[in-house]
């Protein structure tokens, strides 16, 4: 290859990228604006709620409010018991999200002056969903005190509450993987579709085309700079999600810069692929949006749960890169695990970028269709 | 000498338009060869054959002895294009394009100077502006050294002076003729007038066809309807007379004098310059004088621009 040639193409995609300021500060804020909106906006919901229940002296009182929870239709009780004993088997098992815990002078206390007690147990391995558990719980609770409260004596029901797996609750803990995939898939996909896409609508392409430079060497030279690029987002979202959230990082950085590298060749052969099928920068806009963007964010768990999709659904996740590179983001970062437990998704996402680059390759043709 | 272009039997359609339909010519070593035609003839597209951007359906082309087909790197070596609007990078200031274009092209801006020397001179005190920040005639220049700058053996410009002023058009032609003095084969496509004067051989094209290939000075001699030059008289009143004339396929005012094309190939101008004469009597323009003449090349131009091809046109 001549790397003379190459070189100076690097430059010249360094100038265009340099010198649209606009765009550039966009796409470098992008991290930063979306870790924020996303860690304090983003919560999902969720409707099948299945609760423990452990009522050690069932009474009127008790019984009244597992009903008041049964009819809000968003709650079903899986299981009764007298003892606390029930709760850890049952979460461990995956088969209940809630338990609720009466005190044993629940009753008599709620009649008295001293506070009733209740203890709220929840799974938030997931914690946004383990949030809303939470939040419906005590509206349920809150609301019966409250029509309690309406005559003369006044009501007191005091809740504790315990998160099981995920005790401090960091939504954004999660997200920031997620984000991570979006941002690359954005910077990459989307502006080398538009900057292919540019060269086509100014000419420029037919002038490179005529030149001695081969097809392969125009999309490296193209997809060098974004490479660069997508590389700084990782860090600047990275570093937003430590300084604002304080999202801790257990695993290996090196480890999860070489796997976003991996991630950002799939997004950039993306990219290139919908460059070549299109014929304006507007549509190759727009396909790559519809292509990468929205499955890599809705299809791939970063903000509706795989397991709760439909099950047609699963098979047509297995192909949204983002989809792998969540689970390894997550698995780097949350659980500072390494390669060892990774290598089937890194595998996966191998295949993908060799798999992706050869046809981006291949798409792109020495003469004009 | 041998032939820097080759074309035979070229055809290229793209989907039901027939883009160039049975191409055949050849251009010299060192000729400066004009395509002339309007918008849609398909002069681009020949362009794009030549420059190996397009495989023809029919036919062959050669571009400095080698097949635009099989050969398609070494060609693209050796010559240098310019396609319609100017191929810069507008966010790229002028010196910026010109070493870019060196890299791509596998030399660099010194090597290639000499060459470029007498275009970009005029453009290097403004090299570090931005192409977008150029004027028309700046881009051209431009452009055409970014063309020029790896020493290509044949230049093929499309519409080159497109949306450039009359003087750096001027300025753009005195640069051709210098490169062509130099050796360079150049093929260049354009729809003024002036600028196909200034051509060693020009090609009318229209709709795909070559209707005729002479030099500047012999281009109307396959001119097909019977011409007749009319004078005498207030030349406004006489050209309203003339064109509603029955069979009156074009007229148009050259100077002080009307040219009149009759629509019948088959009846002899002599005849025609009668029934003529006669008729604009009778309108009241008894001092007009009618006379057949042959066609000049603002004819043949005038008939290809305007817009209906020609009913006649004999390949050439």
């Amino acid at each position: 290859m001549n790397l003379n040639a190459l070189r100076a193409f690097v430059v010249k995609e360094l100038h265009h990228i340099l010198r649209d300021r606009q765009t550039l500060t966009v796409l470098l804020m992008m991290p930063l604006v979306q870790v924020i909106l996303f860690g304090y906006a983003l919560r999902s919901d969720v409707r099948d709620i299945r609760m423990a229940i452990v009522d050690p002296t069932p009474d009127n009182a008790t019984l009244e409010l597992q009903s008041r929870f049964l009819s809000t239709m968003r709650f079903r009780i899986v299981a009764t018991g007298q003892s606390t004993d029930i709760i850890e088997p049952l979460f461990r098992r995956d088969k209940a999200d809630v338990a609720l815990v009466f005190d044993p002078d629940f009753a008599s206390h709620l009649r008295g002056t001293e506070p009733a007690r209740l203890l709220i147990a929840i799974d938030a391995s997931d914690p946004n969903t383990g949030t809303t558990y939470l939040n419906y719980t005590r509206a349920v609770i809150q609301a019966y005190q409250a029509e309690l409260s309406a005559g003369s004596n006044q009501v007191r029901i005091v809740t504790e509450t315990r998160m099981r797996f995920n005790p401090t609750l960091e939504s954004v803990n999660l997200f920031v993987p997620g984000l991570i995939a979006l941002v690359l898939v954005l910077v990459s996909a989307l502006m080398t579709a538009i900057s292919l896409s540019r060269e086509k609508e100014r000419g420029t392409m037919e002038v490179l085309l005529v030149s001695p430079l081969r097809p392969q060497q125009i999309i490296v030279g193209k997809v060098l700079p974004y490479l660069v690029l997508a590389f700084a987002n990782v860090l600047t979202a990275l570093l937003a999600a430590w300084a604002v959230f304080h999202v801790p990082f257990r695993g290996s950085v090196v480890l999860l810069l070489l796997e976003s590298i991996l991630y950002t060749l799939v997004s950039l052969a993306l990219g290139v692929l919908v460059a070549a099928k299109t014929a304006s920068q507007r549509a190759a806009m727009l396909t790559a949006m519809l292509a990468t963007m929205l499955p890599n964010a809705l299809l791939s768990g970063m903000i509706f749960p795989i397991a709760s999709m439909p099950r047609w659904l699963l098979p047509v996740t297995y192909v949204v890169p983002a989809r792998w590179f969540i689970v390894i983001a997550r698995g780097i970062m949350l659980k500072g695990v390494g390669l060892g437990i990774l290598w089937r998704e890194t595998l996966v996402l191998s295949a993908m970028a060799l798999l992706l680059l050869v046809a981006a390759m291949r798409s792109f043709k020495p003469r004009m269709e | 000498m041998s032939n820097a272009v080759e074309l035979r039997s070229l055809s290229k359609s793209f989907e039901k338009v027939k883009a160039l339909d049975d191409v055949s010519f050849d251009v010299a070593e060192g000729e400066l060869f004009g395509l002339v035609g309007p918008d849609g003839a398909g002069k681009t597209t020949l362009f794009r054959i030549l420059t190996t951007l397009l495989v023809p359906d029919k036919g062959s082309a050669t571009v400095c002895g080698l097949d635009v087909v099989k050969d398609l790197w070494a060609i693209r070596s050796r010559v240098g294009y310019m396609p319609g609007g100017f191929a810069l990078y507008p966010d790229l200031s002028v010196a910026e394009n010109l070493e870019f274009f060196a890299a791509v092209f596998g030399t660099t801006v010194e090597k290639g100077y000499e060459l470029i020397a007498p275009i970009y001179r005029q453009i290097e005190p403004f090299k570090d502006r931005r192409a977008e920040a150029l004027s028309g005639g700046m881009k051209q220049k431009l452009a055409l050294s970014c063309a020029l700058v790896h020493r290509p053996d044949i230049l093929l410009l499309d519409e080159p002076t497109t949306g450039v002023d009359a003087v750096s058009r001027r300025e753009f032609w005195d640069q051709l003729g210098n490169l062509k003095a130099s050796g360079l084969t150049i093929v260049v496509s354009t729809p003024y007038m002036d600028e196909a004067l200034r051509c060693d051989r020009v090609a009318l094209i229209h709709s795909g066809k070559i209707l005729e290939i002479d030099p500047p000075g012999a281009v109307g001699r396959r001119y097909p309807l019977p011409l007749l030059s009319v004078t005498g008289g207030e030349r406004f009143e006489l050209l309203r007379a003339l064109r509603e004339f029955p069979e009156a396929h074009a007229v148009y005012l050259f100077g002080d004098e009307l040219h009149y094309t009759d629509k019948r190939a088959e009846v002899s101008a002599q005849a025609i310059a009668a029934e003529v004469q006669e008729y604009l009597a009778q309108r009241g323009h008894t001092d007009a004088q009618v006379a057949p003449i042959s066609a000049g090349i603002e004819d043949s131009f005038m008939e290809l621009m305007g817009g209906a091809p020609p009913p006649t046109a004999a390949a050439a």
